[in-house]
């Protein structure tokens, strides 16, 4: 124990200073952690407050321009600073050169000017708030034409998204080229554990996506400026390329944002059964099917625009087969515990309510993707429903497990699993109540983004909002219970887990330069010894 | 702080194809956008494409490309050790780029003399088509130009650290990379003429 850990300053800089300027991937892994849960927080809170409005009592809290504003805020901070960030930003640069035996990145300094985007998107977005003509009132899709008429401070706010896209795309090239050039001798490609697959199926979302986002943000900008005229219908542009344009980026960027939850979601299944993957090659291309397939999908948000019926078709059929790999990723998930010893630990717990929150999702999707139940769904309370059980129950439980099962590796500390337990059960019971409601509320007509509501939907809707406080109140026992874990909790072992991943064979938390030597690897990533296999 | 992973210039070049990708498909979705429209209004962008002067186009694709060569040749120079040409050369590239935004300039210029500017009391009255080639035009150009601004930076900044021998015969990855990022610059143009130039 006599190399001193990453957490410990050894350079001339101390403290803040250090951390500030740090190019070691694990500190901007940490740095992305404590930000990004600084806007889920305020973005949770937005959320409570929506639901607040939604209950008799409360509807004069705010005014209907203000909810318009919060759902706007709630959608822009959750999305492009909490879960197109999500896994890829902390896991993925905390574990990815981790887990191929590299000793940082490959850009080392371009993945900290990522991290200082990232910032100066975030303080862009906030100050778009508080300057022009007050926060943008759009919802986060910005469409066209509202977005390049509304006095709000639109322009602003898409400029802070653009940053924010130059942070993701320069941390997706930096990803990438990690992947090929800084694997370990003798890890192979399909030697590598399967979160790396993940990430790197993500990166390249990231580069191929985002500048299409990147210039549509510009070209609303450029409308609102100098009037060029392209989405503007009274010129002779087309509100319907803008609808284009933003879900050619943003349908690939729920994949960006669920991809490499998926991926820990594989490394915490053959952890806790203690065998190997099953379906490691499945998984492992799935990943990339994804990618691919998630690419040309990007119309299924349109099918009541106004395209074409043969179109519509087209993307529907399309949707339908996206859905294809992510259950294949279910089923090997699944297939995984059969026959395993399994270790039942919180880790563990929350990556199987991901399978099952995920799988609501992912099938509410599928509904969505055939054309008759789409138009009738659209733009209700099934759409939103959906998207948070897939967003949140996906991305966001895929996170907290991630967090659960690194948490001991990253800070070197173990935190109360009583706790951890105690804290699920609202959790869970509040999400289930506040987005299975929704989903109800959807197939009863309750249109999304309104201020209030007819009084046939009263019943849910209250439902919905108890549901909102069970779900807050687990939210605070998980991060207080880690919180506490972080200055009263004991040593962590080195292998809590006994997982057989590389992470494992380091100290908790590593040293600085993670390996002292570059290890050599002679086998796959989920190799049991009692299994012998893997 | 950033010596813990080994040198890579092969990582570098990677890294810069990956960012080549990315300025791709940014002018990918304006070339999107390009298409949906002229396909919408083909005749009105074969008018509005009789305003702009094919010689200078012309003459402007030729200024670049030349620019493109002399970077290549800059990069042959340090490969060969020959300090003083390379960095002439790539002198000769900014000066190339600097000539390109100079006949730009007088190309806008004369758009906006002619009251050809997106928001114009004289583009109004115009079809809605040839409105949004010049919207187009203003925007894939202005782009385009704030790249070749953006590249001219960078070279520049690799010329001193020519002068600085921190780009030298055995370490000229910086160099090549920045020649990569003109020759991309020099790409779009080369699209971007056809486009509106020779759309009549």
């Amino acid at each position: 124990m006599s190399t001193p850990s990453y957490l410990v300053d050894t350079g001339p800089r101390k403290g803040v200073a250090a951390w500030l300027t740090t190019t070691d991937h694990k500190r901007i892994g940490l740095l992305y952690l404590l930000a990004m849960t600084i806007f889920f927080f305020g973005a949770v809170g937005i959320g409570v407050v929506m639901r607040l409005v939604q209950l008799t009592v409360f509807q004069k809290l705010v005014t209907a321009q203000t909810y318009n504003a919060l759902f706007t805020l709630h959608g822009v901070v959750m999305v492009f600073l909490f879960v197109i960030p999500g896994l890829s930003a902390v896991f993925g640069n905390f574990f990815l050169p981790i887990l191929i035996g590299a000793n940082d990145v490959s850009f080392p300094r371009l993945n900290l000017a990522s991290w200082y985007f990232f910032i100066a998107g975030a303080l862009l977005a906030v100050t778009a708030l508080f300057t022009g003509g007050g926060p943008p009132d759009t919802g986060w899709s910005f469409y066209a034409p509202f977005s390049i008429k509304t006095g709000t401070n639109v322009s602003l706010a898409v400029f802070a998204a653009f940053v924010l896209g130059f942070s993701s795309m320069l941390t997706g090239i930096n990803f990438i080229t990690t992947t090929h050039r800084l694997r370990a001798p003798g890890m192979t490609w399909f030697r590598m554990p399967l979160f790396c697959w993940g990430v790197y199926a993500t990166a390249w979302v990231q580069i191929l996506a985002t500048p299409i986002i990147a210039i549509t943000l510009v070209l609303v900008i450029l409308e609102r400026v100098f009037g060029i005229g392209i989405f503007d219908p009274a010129k002779g542009g087309d509100p319907l390329l803008y609808q284009h344009l933003f879900w050619i980026y943003s349908h690939p960027a729920v994949y960006i944002m669920i991809l490499p939850a998926m991926g820990a979601i594989s490394e915490i299944m053959p952890t806790f059964a203690k065998r190997t993957i099953f379906g490691y090659k499945a998984i492992a291309l799935s990943s990339i099917a994804i990618a691919g397939v998630g690419s040309l999908v990007w119309a299924h948000h349109m099918f009541t625009s106004g395209m074409s019926e043969f179109a519509n078709m087209i993307f529907a059929l399309l949707t339908m087969i996206v859905a294809v790999p992510s259950a294949i990723k279910v089923f090997n998930w699944v297939s995984t515990l059969y026959k395993g010893a399994i270790d039942f630990q919180p880790p563990l717990l929350f990556a199987l309510t991901f399978i099952f929150l995920f799988s609501i999702g992912g099938l509410t999707g599928v509904m969505q993707g055939a054309l008759a139940v789409n138009v009738h769904v659209h733009d209700t309370y099934f759409i939103v429903g959906h998207f948070h059980y897939v967003m949140f129950g996906g991305t966001g439980f895929g996170f907290f497990a991630a967090l659960l099962y690194w948490f001991p590796k990253m800070f070197g500390k173990m935190y109360s699993k009583k706790a951890i337990y105690a804290s699920w059960f609202p959790m869970f019971v509040g999400f289930n109540l506040l987005y299975f409601s929704m989903l109800i509320l959807g197939l009863m007509g309750m249109p999304r983004r309104y201020f209030h509501h007819l009084p046939q939907f009263d019943t849910l809707h209250v439902v919905a909002t108890v549901g909102s406080w069970f779900l807050v109140l687990g939210l605070l026992m998980f991060f207080g219970t880690l919180l506490r874990a972080l200055f009263k909790g004991g040593q962590a072992e080195d292998n809590p887990w006994g997982g057989v991943t590389l992470e494992w064979t380091l100290a908790s938390p590593p040293i600085q330069e993670n390996f002292e030597a570059i290890p050599t690897i002679t086998h796959g990533p989920y190799h049991f010894e009692k299994e012998g296999q893997g | 702080m950033s010596e813990h992973v080994p040198h890579d210039d092969f990582g570098s070049r990677l890294g810069m194809w990956l960012f080549l990708v990315t300025e791709m498909v940014l002018f990918g979705g304006l070339f999107i956008a390009y298409s949906y429209m002229r396909a919408k209004y083909p005749g009105e962008f074969h008018q509005a494409g009789e305003e702009l002067n094919v010689t200078l186009g012309v003459i402007n694709t030729v200024v670049l490309l030349t620019s493109s060569l002399t970077v290549v040749l800059s990069i042959v120079a340090i490969q060969r050790g020959e300090k003083a040409r390379s960095m002439g050369l790539l002198a000769s590239t900014l000066g190339l780029g600097t000539v390109f935004l100079v006949i730009k300039s007088f190309e806008w210029a004369a758009k906006f003399h002619h009251g050809l500017y997106p928001n114009s009391a004289h583009l109004a009255t115009l079809p809605p088509g040839e409105q949004i080639f010049f919207g187009l035009y203003f925007t894939m150009t202005g782009l385009h130009g704030l790249h070749v601004i953006a590249g001219m930076g960078v070279l520049a900044w690799i010329l001193r650290m020519l002068a600085k021998d921190q780009v030298r015969q055995d370490h000229y990855i910086h160099l090549e990379n920045g020649g990569l990022y003109w020759h991309l610059v020099d790409v779009i143009w080369i699209f971007l003429l056809p486009l509106f130039y020779l759309a009549a």
